[in-house]
């Protein structure tokens, strides 16, 4: 199967569903040159200047005209350059796009993906490498998508630029060269649905975005110490694939959740809950979240590095739990 | 091009409606038969009735925290909306909305706002969707004084302006936002002004002059019906009532309200259509009647209607 750039993957994602749907228009800051990270590129080329727009640096109006647009008649797919943007146009995603269709009684259907772009690594410092998924997800009205690989990038943007509701589409920057298998032929992959990324039975990994290939890699040196660990890629936030939760940490009785943001009020509180109602049974010991601490990302390589969440955080945190629980056969 | 006599007793009949759907209204919920709270039009008729006058049903508008009288200018169902200010099923929205969230979308009607501001970007995306596929359609964008400093002012209109799309913004205002008085909000005296900030065309216009209000619009309507782009038309007005009912408004100065009443909109189109013999006096009466016994119709309707069931709190957040 060829390898393709999650960025490649994504821009191949848009301009299929711009073939199929005439409706679809993108929108957004430099998106004509392909947006910060590449991924409109070429699209202008392709489908002209009606439907691939620049707009001037006002999240608000982005987002707000795609909300009009939407309901009126349009599938708009637009683009807030960074996440850390959406404190711009903060009123339009959680007063507006997430709740005109349930104020309304049930009446106007919202067909409309932004896609934005998290994470820390780069040195981009505070105000260009967040995650803020949490305060997304808690806004019923919004779908939460977060993919961590080419694949599962390209099938989930197809599916939520087919799906009627306003769906948040968080991209990680450093994932964008990132290269995995990604079939010729066209594939969607439902929103809602998590994957077990790596089988395993004594501890249940759970992650999303680019903290999945840190879970793997973490995976990797457990299985070397005798820790066979199931990594479970949420890859939807909202709606939750709970049974998929449920099911592995059934099977492993162990949970450690890895989150790129920082630690209170972040998504993995959310998955802990779940767990410890639902799950509490399963349990063999208490349930675990590596994550970043609670404080601005900051500027200089040694405290991004202390900052982030990795290998060696996650990997402490599973032989933590390993010692306190009971052994599982 | 001036209203004609049908134009002009439609006017009038729109007016009335708003003003007495808003008294009564006023009435219910100091009798306390309206949960929640409303923002009163009352004063501001000729607004809604002018600009609604000349759009066509699949033209769009936006609407705002103060937004009756859009809705029955745009031809909203009073019984509807009524039963949406009593939360019962039958409401615009199931009861789910409530005052400040009724939309009509088979009007063109995108919904009441809460926010202040929080329409005009999506007046905004309706006016970009209708020159997107083609058609001539228009959007118009309701908002007050209060609402052309905020940042979705100044995005969308900058938006509109770059774009040439076919919305016409319409500020009116009254004066105040909530209690603060527009002289003291911003430095301009007519936020008309504010167009040339954007290279649009401005106009200040008598809010309080149905007549001139339906001919700016008109202008404006055409300029963005014939792809010539967005229009800003500031009408002048003043809000009769407190900023919500029960409000009693003792920021204003009694002198300013009493001023404002003798250029009660109703009033001076009354006059001036028995003035011309446009209208009698008989047919001003049976159109009083006649609006009366829909209100009243509306009422029964709305308090015959069941409320939602509680479980209907967890329909409606997405489409399927």
């Amino acid at each position: 199967m060829r390898e393709v750039s999650y960025g490649r993957a994504l821009n191949e994602a848009i301009a299929e569903e711009m073939r199929r749907d005439a409706a679809i228009y993108v929108a957004g800051e430099d998106v004509t040159i392909g947006g910060a990270f590449g991924v409109t590129r070429g699209l202008k080329a392709e489908f002209g200047a009606k439907r691939v727009k620049d707009t001037p640096i006002s999240e608000t109006a982005i987002v707000g005209t795609a909300i009009g647009a939407a309901a009126t008649g349009l599938r708009p797919v637009v683009d807030i350059m960074f996440i850390d943007f959406l404190g711009v146009c903060m009123d339009q995603l959680l007063n507006q796009a997430a709740k005109m269709r349930y104020m309304f009684g049930g009446k106007a259907r919202l067909p409309l993906v932004i896609r934005t772009v998290g994470g820390a690594g780069f040195s981009g410092a505070a105000q260009h490498s967040q995650s803020l998924e949490a305060l997304i997800t808690h806004i019923p009205g919004l779908k939460v998508v977060m993919p961590a690989t080419p694949y599962d990038a390209k099938g989930l943007l197809k599916s939520a630029i087919r799906d009627d509701n306003p769906v948040v589409f968080i991209e990680h920057k450093m994932l964008y060269g990132l290269k995995g298998p990604v079939p010729e032929t066209e594939y969607l992959i439902p929103l809602g649905s998590a994957e077990v990324k790596r089988e395993g039975k004594d501890v249940t990994i759970v992650a999303w975005s680019k903290m999945v290939h840190t879970a793997l890699a973490a995976a990797e040196r457990l299985g070397r110490e005798g820790i066979d660990a199931e990594v479970v890629d949420l890859r939807t936030l909202e709606p939750l694939d709970k049974d998929a939760i449920l099911k592995s940490v059934g099977k492993t009785g162990k949970l450690v959740i890895l989150q790129e943001a920082c630690l209170t009020g972040g998504f993995g509180a959310e998955v802990a809950a779940l767990v410890a109602d639902k799950g509490f049974d399963f349990l063999d010991a208490p349930i675990k979240r590596v994550a970043a601490p609670d404080t601005p990302v900051p500027f200089s390589p040694p405290l991004e590095d202390f900052f982030l969440p990795n290998e060696a955080k996650l990997v402490k945190a599973v032989l933590e739990i390993m010692s306190k629980g009971a052994a599982s056969s | 091009m001036v209203p004609k006599g049908e134009d002009l007793r439609g006017l009038l009949r729109t007016m009335i409606t708003i003003r007495a759907f808003e008294l009564k209204v006023a009435e219910l919920f100091a009798a306390g038969k309206l949960p929640g709270s409303v923002h009163s039009y009352v004063g501001q008729e000729a607004i809604a009735a002018g600009i609604c006058a000349v759009l066509r049903e699949d033209d769009y508008i936006t609407s705002t925290h103060r937004g009756h009288g859009h809705l029955i200018a745009k031809g909203g169902d009073l019984k509807r909306m009524m039963a949406e200010l009593y939360g019962r099923r039958t409401g615009y929205c199931k009861g789910k909305g409530g005052s400040m969230h009724i939309a009509d979308l088979d009007l063109g009607i995108l919904g009441a706002n809460g926010i202040v501001g929080g329409g005009i970007n999506i007046a905004v995306g309706a006016a970009f969707s209708a020159q997107y596929r083609g058609t001539d359609q228009v959007a118009v964008c309701f908002f007050g004084d209060g609402a052309a400093n905020q940042s979705t002012f100044h995005e969308g209109i900058n938006l509109a302006s770059i774009w040439d799309l076919p919305v016409v913004f319409v500020c009116e205002n009254n004066m105040y936002g909530v209690s603060m008085s527009q002289r003291h909000s911003m430095k301009v005296s007519d936020i008309a002004d504010r167009a040339a900030a954007y290279a649009i065309p401005g106009a200040v216009v008598d809010g309080n002059d149905a007549v001139a209000v339906c001919e700016a619009a008109r202008e404006a309507v055409q300029r963005a019906r014939t792809g010539k782009g967005p229009t800003l038309l500031e009408c002048k007005t003043y809000r009769m009532r407190g900023h919500f009912e029960g409000d009693r408004a003792a920021y204003r100065d009694p002198g300013e309200v009493e001023q404002w009443a003798k250029k009660d909109p109703i009033k001076s189109l009354r006059e001036s259509l028995l003035e011309t013999e446009t209208l009698s006096q008989f047919e001003i009466e049976e159109m009083e009647r006649e609006v009366k016994g829909r209100l009243e119709e509306a009422i029964r309707f709305a308090e015959a209607s069941p409320f939602p069931a509680p479980e209907e709190t967890l329909e409606d957040v997405c489409s399927p």
